[in-house]
């Protein structure tokens, strides 16, 4: 008998359809990995299984779960499948725990308000079910701001499987964490999968992680499911053209010219940062070490990786390279010059930056053309502004029009080309790209790759690339360096790193992110 | 997105303005003539609201306290975010420095009295007057605009865009002004209408216990005074004035929250359920 059987589920909003027939099968026991791009419906897929869409929108199409039909279920009645048939788990662990109430009577709750359980047996149950999820060291009276992201998510996931559904949701469940810590959760669900015979829908942007932990994939554009099928049939012998051109874009390399220049643009000499502790009620804390000691030097046109977990004083180092913070002690050359927090604008023309995120980057108040030239205040003698701003944004791909509109017009990748348009307006030397693919998706970041290698070699700038995502930085540098608690634990040839690590901290990050398997899209 | 409370709110509001502006011009009768007479007579095809005990027009009195009392609060928030924001805006360019601390200290200090007693203040140095109302709302307004400057420009500060200026080698002072200020704005225009209200209901309690616009000035506050001990012989002397009171602070109160809906929808669905 099948666990989950989804029927030509259509969801619209007014005229709009979201979802087109989605028709998906799952048995007990089995995971199936829910892959697409941004907007694809994977999400609302997972929302109209729970019957948890916004007001407004109207779903068809009949889902049973275990030989119940839930459409036709009042809402009351939902509630109390909710929790106890299907459990669910969220991207973001910060938000999906209520951040007043300790994590014990968050569990418990779940425990309360399906079984007539006092509060006293339903904390016990709380207790078991967080020791089954890994955190037997962390009291039922922890606040969630004094965990640890993946030790949040592990509570997000304590709370969907307190009742032992037969159903579990997994929405980007890994996304907003570390790679190390995206392994743990992994090897958690498939383990808590294995030992429950829980069924597990996976949704995920990520086709590696699909490849590691599904059995069955459906791959959805455009709210229809394209291509469904066992996770060797899908990966290695695709019928969609979509689903082709995803996995093409996930292993794409960027083609680049790689040339051999002395002339070193940026020299880093044992750079030391750390911040004061903590406010106490006599006197601070110690402080806090974040940058050890890091030296390096980045040559002309050269394409620098620094990788690195969430605390390693990554952003940190980014920050005092960019002339915002002052180090304590150490040396940032830019050519001859040292770059510090008051450095002159003539020193700061020589450096650029693209941040993470193409939402926060762009005052929604300014047109383009404003936006794309506000680094010529760095310069003494701007050229006229309209024709510069025209001229850089072709280059990276836009229409030299787009500068009259504001920000909100253009999607998740346009904005980020925008945002390579003003690094590059001046110029500089270097571009610091601070982690600028890691919200895009597979097929937007493979053309941003490829854009910035055409640029860099079309103007011969530096790019000093910090991100956590292993395999982009594998696709677009040429040395990379490992960043762990504020010191570079190895550095080397990008090639030679993957391939043959020497530290033990290289290894762990390259055994614990996903792969997709051999031959995929060749 | 208009809504209801915007529309009625503005109509109020703009009700009041209009018959302010208009007192400047014409009034149905001279508010400094009096005539003993014709007092206290109930609102009639004349008079159309009454006549007070010394026998002056009702609704002339309302016409030009209204522009008294828009003055005033006007005046006040005007101080009030002319000293706030940028006192506001510099702490949290300052964040964590001794500043910042100096300054929001300092506004804890003003808050902590309230306007009536700097009027009394005032007037203990200086005499009663209308610039006594108008500098004791106006300072109280100081902290108000300052605190709600810092806490939105602080949140502000640590998105990437304002980064991106700060690498583009803009100081503090250029971002607060081509960045923070105008996407607080917003949020200033619907904290001075409330601050508007405000204003109308401090200046009328100043008036009241005769810290505020001095006779023969008409204003809301006095004329409420005046009529208390007479409420039981001629109640509309009371009814009126404190009529123009109400409705006028009903009128911005809702039209704050409707520019609130306007510029932040998302606050509305919140408030919808």
């Amino acid at each position: 008998m099948s666990l989950l059987s989804v029927q030509n589920l259509s969801v619209q909003i007014g005229s709009v359809q979201i979802l087109r027939d989605v028709s998906l099968e799952m048995a007990p026991g089995q995971v199936l990995g829910l892959v697409g791009e941004s907007g694809s419906g994977k999400s609302m897929t997972a929302l109209a299984i729970m019957r948890l869409l916004a007001e407004g929108m109207q779903a068809s199409g009949s889902i049973v779960l275990q030989g119940e039909v839930l459409d036709t279920l009042s809402e009351r009645q939902m509630c109390m499948r909710r929790g106890r048939n299907v459990g669910m788990v969220f991207q973001e662990p910060m938000t999906a725990l209520n951040p007043l109430h300790t994590i014990g009577d968050q569990v418990a709750e779940t425990v309360r308000l399906h079984t007539k359980t006092g509060r006293r047996a339903a904390l016990v149950r709380a207790r078991e079910v967080l020791d089954r999820v890994g955190l037997e060291h962390i009291g039922l009276n922890r606040f969630p701001h004094e965990l640890s992201g993946g030790q949040r998510q592990r509570v997000v996931i304590a709370c969907a499987i307190a009742l032992a559904p037969k159903l579990l949701i997994a929405d980007e469940p890994t996304t907003a964490l570390d790679v190390t810590t995206q392994g743990e959760i992994l090897e958690l669900l498939r383990r808590l999968v294995r030992e429950d015979g829980m069924g597990l829908i996976l949704i995920t942007h990520d086709l590696a992680v699909v490849a590691e932990m599904a059995d069955e994939i459906a791959v959805m554009q455009t709210g229809r499911v394209v291509e469904r099928g066992s996770v060797d049939d899908v990966l290695l012998r695709p019928q969609h053209d979509y689903t082709r051109a995803l996995l093409a874009a996930s292993v794409h390399q960027p083609v680049r010219q790689v040339r051999l220049e002395s002339e070193t643009v940026l020299q880093v000499r044992d750079v030391r940062r750390s911040y004061p502790g903590a406010r106490r009620l006599i006197g601070r804390a110690p402080p806090v070490q974040a940058v050890r000691g890091i030296s390096f030097d980045l040559k002309r046109g050269e394409n620098l990786g620094l990788v690195g977990e969430s605390g390693s004083g990554k952003s940190t180092l980014a920050r005092a390279l960019l002339g915002l913070e002052p180090v304590q002690s150490g040396e940032i050359r830019l050519g001859e010059y040292l770059m510090d927090a008051d450095a002159s604008r003539a020193l700061r023309r020589r450096i650029g930056v693209v941040f993470q995120d193409p939402f926060g980057s762009f005052d929604p108040r300014w047109t383009v053309e404003r936006l794309v030239a506000e680094p010529f205040h760095l310069l003494d003698n701007p050229p006229p502004r309209r024709a510069a701003v025209e001229e850089v944004l072709v280059s990276v791909g836009m229409k030299a029009s787009d500068a009259d509109r504001h920000i909100h017009a253009f999607s998740g990748g346009q904005r980020q080309r925008i945002a390579i348009a003003r690094a590059l307006i001046i110029r500089p030397d270097i571009i610091l790209l601070d982690e600028a693919v890691s919200a895009l998706d597979v097929q937007v970041r493979a053309q941003i790759l490829d854009l910035l290698a055409e640029l860099s070699a079309k103007y011969e700038v530096s790019y000093l690339f910090i991100s956590h995502d292993l395999s982009v930085v594998r696709a677009i540098t040429d040395r990379v360096m490992v960043m762990q608690l504020g010191q570079i634990v190895e550095s080397g040839e990008t090639e030679q790193v993957f391939t043959a690590p020497q530290a033990d901290y290289t290894r762990q990050l390259l055994a614990a992110t996903p792969r997709l398997p051999e031959g995929v899209a060749n | 997105m208009i809504s209801r409370n915007l529309i009625l709110g503005g109509v109020l509001s703009g009700l009041f303005a209009v018959l302010a502006v208009l007192s400047f011009v014409w009034t149905p009768f001279d508010v400094e003539t009096l005539s003993i007479p014709d007092r206290m007579l109930r609102p009639s095809g004349t008079h159309w609201l009454g006549t007070d005990q010394l026998g002056r027009d009702i609704f002339s009195m309302l016409m030009v306290g209204a522009r008294t009392s828009l003055a005033v609060a006007l005046a006040s928030v005007v101080i009030g975010m002319g000293v706030g924001v940028p006192l506001g805006l510099t702490a949290a360019a300052r964040r964590d420095g001794l500043l910042d601390d100096v300054i929001m200290r300092g506004n804890d200090l003003i808050f902590a009295f309230p306007s009536i007693l700097i009027a009394i203040l005032f007037t203990a140095l200086v005499g009663p007057s209308v610039w006594n109302a108008i500098l004791a709302i106006g300072i109280f307004n100081i902290p108000v605009f300052a605190r709600l400057s810092r806490g939105a420009a602080l949140s502000l500060w640590s998105r990437e865009y304002i980064m991106a200026a700060r690498v583009a080698g803009k100081g503090a002072a250029r971002i607060s002004a081509e960045h923070i200020l105008p996407n607080i704005a917003n949020l200033l225009i619907v904290q001075g209408t409330i601050q508007f209200s405000v204003g109308i209901l401090v200046e009328a309690a100043l008036s009241y216990v005769g810290l505020g616009a001095q006779p023969p000035l008409p204003s809301w506050g006095r004329m409420l005074a005046d009529a208390q001990t007479l409420i039981s012989l001629a109640p509309h002397m009371a009814l009126f004035p404190g009529l123009a009171i109400v409705l006028s602070v009903l009128g911005l109160n809702l039209m704050g929250d409707g520019l609130r809906d306007v510029f932040d929808p998302k606050l509305k669905r919140g408030r919808a359920r």
